[in-house]
């Protein structure tokens, strides 16, 4: 579905978030805000949710605790039982306190880059991949709110761009895309 | 806003010193006659007194950090900070008390390197290991390593509050800049004075043993425990509609602090442990050895409730926005802590025969009541929100 879409660009956060509630109180949707670094407080006035990605650092945590301890199990009593400083390694739970920094250390290792490469694949940033910003003054000082006419269909493009305008905007772009 | 004690905090407190004082009494009359009680009432002053006047020095401390990294989420639950750090005088007295009669009475088997037959070649108690310590381990070095420790600690404490309530006054960013020198400076005082500090008052009760972790390991255990009470005390003054400027934001923070420190507690606690138990030399293992043999349920169930409840129930970002879950978590570790410098000091002072009975619960209960108490009343001497802190707008704004 062709759809058409309202970039709004600011050099200030605080217009920005000043601009999106005003917005937003008129029953604006607005889809996305770009910007060089986290604007704190954007979030729930442009209705974004709470990100998941702490419940997947839990997982992957797990995942790492669960594969040091079979690991270990395996290396250290099972196939090839150890006797260092005098500690035989007859079960695994007799030495559980020389396999838990180990077991720290992985399960930080899998939290961390399991956390690390869900942010950039689900915010599609793996290295290589195309930009998504629209405007590339969004890295350095820039601010762009992002609109789509298809979420906003109570309100023409001449209405919402005369609302714009009214929030201190410095910049106005349009973009039809597929 | 100015904080009125309300009634029922003050019928509360007085209740429970009440009660612990009763405790006590009958605890005294019940364990007279037992010829180890002198020790026995001795130790229990000194887990009292060193617990409450360490939960003034982590507020101290952690104040101290704020001013020094020029914290601005802090600056609306700083009168928190400081009410808790106010214990402090009255935390200091308590333990100048427990000292010096420890002292007088040579040691009384808790510092047994204060009996001078320890350190007397001719006498049968005569101790070739604390003899080799006596030149750091005696009564004189000792009583100036800890007036210094305390006078500089009342110093900075006092020097810190002075400045907060001219700030209300006066403003500006002079006393700003001030303040960010002293924190500084305390940090540095405060680096070698935990470590040496604990060494002189808890480490030196097991005379034979010294592990070098030890001084982080009672830090990090004042920090928690001071930053649960200052958690507690804003979801109090939150729940009678005080701190209308505190957020869920600022709770968060607080509850987020809680977390890390009891992570870091336990993980020195586990350092600590785990080197020890791998090395495996007698002179070392002695201390364990001898908690695990007289403590174990208590030992181990005190690391537990210090580490497994904050971690497991801490963890989501909701539980730390919760007060009721705060509170639980709070009280518990409080308990936790309290367990822990109970056993750190009786398992070296009384060995095989300490108990954990009225007498024990009475005396927390009794400095629980004056140290909650005195904590109230420092909060009503102040305005709860600095009027012209420097970041008092940032952490009105403070948004996570």
């Amino acid at each position: 579905m062709a759809d058409k879409v309202i970039y709004a660009m600011y050099d200030d956060d605080d217009v920005l978030k000043d601009g999106a509630k005003k917005l937003v109180s008129k029953g604006v949707k607005i889809s996305e805000v770009f910007s060089p670094f986290p604007i704190h407080g954007i979030d729930p006035i442009i209705g974004i949710k709470n990100t998941r990605l702490g419940i997947m650092a839990f997982i992957y945590g797990l995942t790492g605790l669960t594969l040091a301890t079979i690991g270990m199990r395996y290396f250290m009593v099972v196939d090839w039982p150890m006797n260092i400083g005098g500690k035989p390694n007859f079960t695994y739970l007799q030495n559980i306190l020389a396999f838990i920094p180990i077991t720290f250390e992985f399960t930080v290792l899998c939290a961390a880059h399991g956390m690390a490469i869900t942010y950039l694949l689900r915010n599609k940033t793996l290295p290589g991949m195309p930009a998504q910003n629209p405007d590339p003054r969004t890295t350095d000082d820039k601010f762009v709110m992002e609109i789509r006419l298809s979420e906003n269909s109570k309100y023409s493009t001449e209405e919402l761009e005369a609302m714009l305008k009214e929030t201190g905007m410095i910049e106005l772009d349009q973009k039809e895309i597929k | 806003m100015e904080f009125t004690i309300t009634n029922k905090a003050k019928t509360l407190t007085v209740a429970l010193m009440g009660a612990g004082l009763l405790f006590t009494v009958i605890g005294v009359i019940m364990g007279m006659n037992d010829h180890h009680f002198a020790t026995r009432l001795l130790a229990n002053g000194l887990i009292n007194s060193f617990f409450f006047f360490a939960i003034g020095l982590g507020a101290l401390f952690f104040l101290a950090l704020a001013y020094a990294t020029e914290t601005g989420w802090y600056a609306s639950v700083k009168r928190i900070i400081e009410a808790v750090a106010g214990f402090l005088p009255y935390g200091i007295g308590l333990m100048m008390i427990t000292l010096l009669t420890i002292t007088f009475m040579d040691g009384a088997h808790i510092y047994s390197w204060m009996d001078p037959a320890a350190t007397d070649p001719s006498s049968h108690h005569y101790d070739a290991i604390i003899d080799g310590k006596s030149a750091y381990l005696n009564k004189t070095f000792f009583w100036i390593r800890t007036v210094v420790y305390m006078a500089v600690y009342f110093i900075f404490w006092r020097g810190f509050r002075m400045r907060s309530l001219e700030e209300d006054r006066i403003g500006g960013t002079d006393l700003h800049f001030k303040n960010y020198k002293k924190g500084a400076t305390f940090l540095v005082f405060f680096a070698v004075f935990s470590s040496t500090s604990s060494w002189d008052w808890l480490m030196s009760i097991d005379v034979h043993w010294f592990s070098t972790l030890f001084g982080w390991y009672t830090f990090s255990g004042m920090w928690v425990s001071a930053m649960v009470v200052m958690v507690m005390t804003t979801l109090y003054l939150k729940k009678l509609g005080y701190l209308p400027k505190v957020n869920d934001s600022h709770i968060h923070d607080l509850g987020k602090w809680t977390f890390a420190i009891s992570f870091l507690w336990s993980y020195l606690w586990f350092s600590q442990f785990m080197l020890i138990w791998y090395s495996n030399i007698g002179e070392e293992v002695a201390y364990y050895v001898m908690r695990i043999e007289n403590f174990k349920f208590l030992y181990f169930f005190m690391f537990l409730i210090n580490f497994a409840f904050p971690m497991l129930i801490l963890m989501s970002r909701d539980a730390k926005r919760n007060a009721g879950i705060l509170t639980f978590v709070g009280v518990v570790i409080l308990i936790g802590h309290w367990l822990d410098v109970y056993i750190m000091i009786s398992a070296g002072s009384m060995g095989a025969g300490a108990k954990l009975g009225l007498l024990e619960v009475g005396m927390a209960l009794l400095v629980a009541g004056f140290f909650i108490r005195m904590v109230l009343t420092n909060l009503t001497k102040a305005p709860l929100t600095p009027v012209n802190h420097p970041f008092l707008d940032e952490s009105v704004h403070h948004e996570i």
